[in-house]
């Protein structure tokens, strides 16, 4: 069940499509590809009960029908919100955030090689003070990017003002794009978050922010949404980057985040490399998921 | 849906409608079997295992267990819990260390789990031991992960082997292999070895890891885990078992709201137990992982042993004694209550521990209001009091309170609400003391009482009689109430603990730690 070579749920629905017709198996194996893929009972169970309703209306019982049902209603959920990113704001500030461990710190570094690939110039701000060598991190994927950073002084600095330093640096130096890393922090630490509130106060005094970009962990289950919550109300996210989906983890739970909050998704991380992170488009994301 | 509790509320929530009924049908077990298996996949534990899971809860619930039970509510919490702890991998094991040492350990994960982080956490503790563990950076993948190898080490005070510069240079086999044999001639007696973050489907990288395996072979290999992590917890899981073929796992991230479903369903799934869990971003944040316990806490029982063992730790026995003297004397002055409130703090953050108790779950909001610098408040008005009126608060008068409020910044309402808990607190200890039965009527109060932040200085007290007055009175009147035993100690702690949340879940939790539970189960009255 657990099928380890592709990304798609495309083998877990293999078996109930290459049937002949829709039966009661058919439904249970959709519902269970769906939780495995981690969309959540709520979700998976709306899915599935639209499903139903468009089977019995068109009154199809070819497999091949309901695949495409699925990829279409999954495409039409995820397009009901505009994954575009703006950037025209000039300094156009991005500030990164999310939980310990999601790919913050490699998602800029792609990021930046990917504005330098439409020939913007980049500043980077290495707010995250914390963690150990998190700086030098960020400053290698600096260096492959061909972006400029700005460091703190001084370990454990307020991240606050490292990126006011940067927003500043960028204003003065007349640098396009400014993406600004934060140490990641679980949502349920109050003092933490309220950082984060600060951080954005502070840019806020000298340019408004472009974008809030939430990482999300594509391996991470039902807990993504009280992420995204958590996060939207302290950092007012803008929206969702899905990193990591170069695993066997389907991310399914975007979808109730995306539904829930109404923070569309607009970029994928697909893998280590820097060149492995690209907007988001739901129709091809729907088409790699149903297959 | 609306609420999305985490699975602790949700299993409340089922068994609030279950206890209700006087008696259980098949259509409540259905329902209730329902609710479960919707909490389950809530908090991320995998489908497979939650099949499983609700089918032994049904046929058990619907057997003749329940049907002759007195409370079926009771029976169900029971059987779930006993089904949890069945999952959560049964029996907890230690660390298991090489007979001729150098002990090896490798750590291995996908990205961002914590295996850097996780890797200082367990030299530290190592260290505490008494062991003298080595790192090895061995992770020359991510851009800097040797370097954050080297903080960590030096944060943790021990030793970290890093021949290679790492972002991509060197061969980790290779520097595994040297790593090793650093520790032998440097006469370390454990080696840690830190991997790069590898997803399941990449083969490569897995046959790397299963290289490294080969080279060192290592003693114990453990495999990091996010406790956010979803469903694809058992596909990475079982990729891992076959290409490196861990031997634990280790949780990471606990201190989150996740609640670790999928993660814990790792154990049952590759049959491997979760040996450590991880609770938060300092290096001291780390503990062995009991299955057991952490069912009683999915269950919203609370983690009473946890709680209890780091309260014993904390608190010195003979100080206890001496104290148990003093309540029974009448000498118990503000000078002990201070003492007393010190060594709770000894004891850790006061949030973290009181988010262990039962009912926590449903107190949670109020654990965030909880100022654990209210304590410090505390200590600054009884160090502003000279010797005379710690010992005699009696001499307390309205100048000298004035006083006293000035030198601690503080106001003489607040001056006065302390003197008067310790006045109260001094009399429910006395009472306590004199009376030979433990804490029980202390806590009722104490738990029902503080919702603000007063809850912290009356705290400590309930530690103190737990700890030592038990033990004491259980020894002077030995003759006398034989029945309740010394067992009072321990039990002592937990039921006052369990009074405290007022939960309803309590009951019959006979199943896994029969001693434990049924002591709880008395305590807890029900």
């Amino acid at each position: 069940m657990a099928e380890r070579t592709s990304w798609s749920l495309s083998g877990a629905l293999r078996g109930m499509f290459t049937k002949q017709t829709i039966d009661d198996d058919t439904w249970d194996d959709l519902e269970d590809a769906l939780i495995q893929a981690d969309f959540g009972p709520a979700v998976t169970d709306a899915i599935v009960a639209e499903l139903r309703a468009k089977v019995a209306r068109y009154h199809t019982t070819d497999p091949v029908d309901l695949q495409r049902m699925l990829r279409e209603g999954i495409e039409e959920r995820l397009a009901r919100h505009d994954p575009t990113l703006t950037l025209s704001a000039r300094p156009a500030v991005v500030l990164v955030v999310g939980v310990n461990g999601v790919g913050k710190t490699t998602t800029i570094g792609k990021f930046a090689k990917f504005l330098r690939g439409y020939d913007r110039s980049v500043l980077i701000g290495a707010a995250d003070t914390f963690r150990a060598a998190a700086v030098e991190q960020l400053a290698t994927w600096a260096e492959r990017a061909g972006a400029d950073i700005v460091r703190p002084q001084a370990h454990g600095q307020d991240p606050a003002s490292v990126a006011f330093q940067t927003v500043q640096k960028a204003m003065n130096e007349g640098i396009e794009i400014v993406l600004i890393d934060t140490a990641g922090r679980l949502q349920t630490k109050g003092g933490l978050m309220d950082e984060l509130t600060k951080i954005r106060r502070v840019i806020e005094k000298q340019t408004p922010i472009a974008e809030v970009l939430l990482v999300l962990d594509a391996t991470t289950g039902q807990n993504g949404l009280a992420q995204a919550e958590a996060f939207i109300e302290h950092a007012g996210v803008t929206g969702l980057v899905l990193t990591k989906l170069d695993g066997s983890a389907k991310g399914g739970f975007v979808l109730a985040v995306q539904e829930k909050t109404g923070i569309p998704i607009k970029l994928v991380g697909q893998g280590e490399g820097i060149n492995d992170l690209t907007g988001f488009t739901p129709h091809v994301f729907a088409q790699q998921l149903v297959g | 849906m609306a609420t999305f509790g985490n699975l602790s509320d949700r299993l409340a929530e089922t068994f609030k409608n279950l206890r209700t009924k006087g008696k259980l049908s098949a259509a409540d077990v259905d329902g209730t079997v329902r609710e479960i298996r919707r909490a389950l996949l809530d908090a991320d534990v995998a489908l497979d295992v939650v099949k499983e899971f609700t089918g032994k809860v049904r046929e058990r619930a619907l057997g003749d267990e329940v049907s002759k039970a007195l409370n079926p509510a009771q029976q169900v919490v029971r059987i779930v819990n006993e089904e949890l702890v069945e999952i959560l991998g049964g029996q907890q094991r230690r660390l298991e260390f090489a007979k001729k040492p150098p002990t090896i350990i490798m750590l291995a994960g996908l990205q961002g789990a914590g295996k850097t982080t996780l890797a200082g956490k367990l030299a530290k503790w190592l260290a505490k031991d008494g062991h003298t563990p080595v790192l090895v950076a061995a992770d020359l993948q991510r851009p800097n992960a040797v370097t954050q190898l080297q903080v960590v080490g030096q944060q943790a005070g021990v030793a970290v082997f890093a021949p290679e510069p790492g972002n991509g240079v060197g061969n980790p086999v290779q520097v595994a292999r040297d790593g090793v044999k650093f520790a032998q001639q440097k006469m370390h007696d454990v080696v840690i070895v830190d991997t790069a973050g590898r997803l399941g489907v990449d083969a490569d990288m897995m046959k790397q890891a299963s290289d490294i395996r080969a080279a060192i072979g290592p003693d114990e290999v453990l495999f990091v885990i996010d406790a956010m992590i979803g469903q694809d917890a058992v596909a990475t899981a079982k990729a891992f078992q076959d290409g490196v073929d861990f031997t634990g796992v280790v949780l990471t991230k606990l201190d989150g709201d996740a609640r670790g479903g999928a993660a814990l369903s790792v154990a049952s799934i590759t049959g491997r137990p979760i040996m450590f869990a991880s609770t938060g971003e300092s290096l001291d944040d780390f503990e062995p992982f009991h299955p057991d316990r952490m069912a009683s806490r999915i269950l919203d029982l609370g983690d009473i042993l946890t709680l209890i063992e780091q309260a014993q730790g904390a608190f010195d026995e003979d100080e206890a004694r001496k104290m148990a003297e003093k309540f029974s004397t009448d000498t118990f002055t503000l000078d002990d209550f201070l003492g007393q409130m010190q060594q709770l703090r000894n004891m850790g953050s006061i949030k973290k521990m009181m988010s262990m108790l039962p009912g926590a779950g449903a107190m949670k909001q109020q654990l965030e209001n909880f100022d654990e610098r209210e304590i410090v408040r505390t200590e600054a008005i009884i160090q502003s009091m000279t010797k005379a009126e710690r010992t005699t608060p009696k001499l307390l008068n309205g100048s000298r309170r004035l006083r006293i409020a000035r030198g601690a910044g503080s106001t003489v309402t607040e001056v006065n609400q302390l003197v008067q808990r310790f006045e109260q607190a001094a009399k429910m200890m006395k009472t306590v003391a004199k009376g030979g039965m433990p804490n029980i009527p202390g806590m009722g109060p104490m738990a029902g009482a503080g919702l603000g932040g007063n809850r912290g200085k009356q705290q400590p007290k309930k530690k103190g009689s737990k700890s030592g007055n038990p033990a004491r009175r259980a020894a002077e009147n030995a003759a006398l109430a034989s029945g309740e035993k010394p067992a009072g100690a321990i039990a002592a702690g937990g039921t006052g603990f369990g009074l405290g949340g007022g939960k309803p879940v309590a009951g019959k939790t006979g199943g896994p730690t029969e001693d434990e539970m049924a002591a709880l189960q008395k305590m807890l009255g029900r």
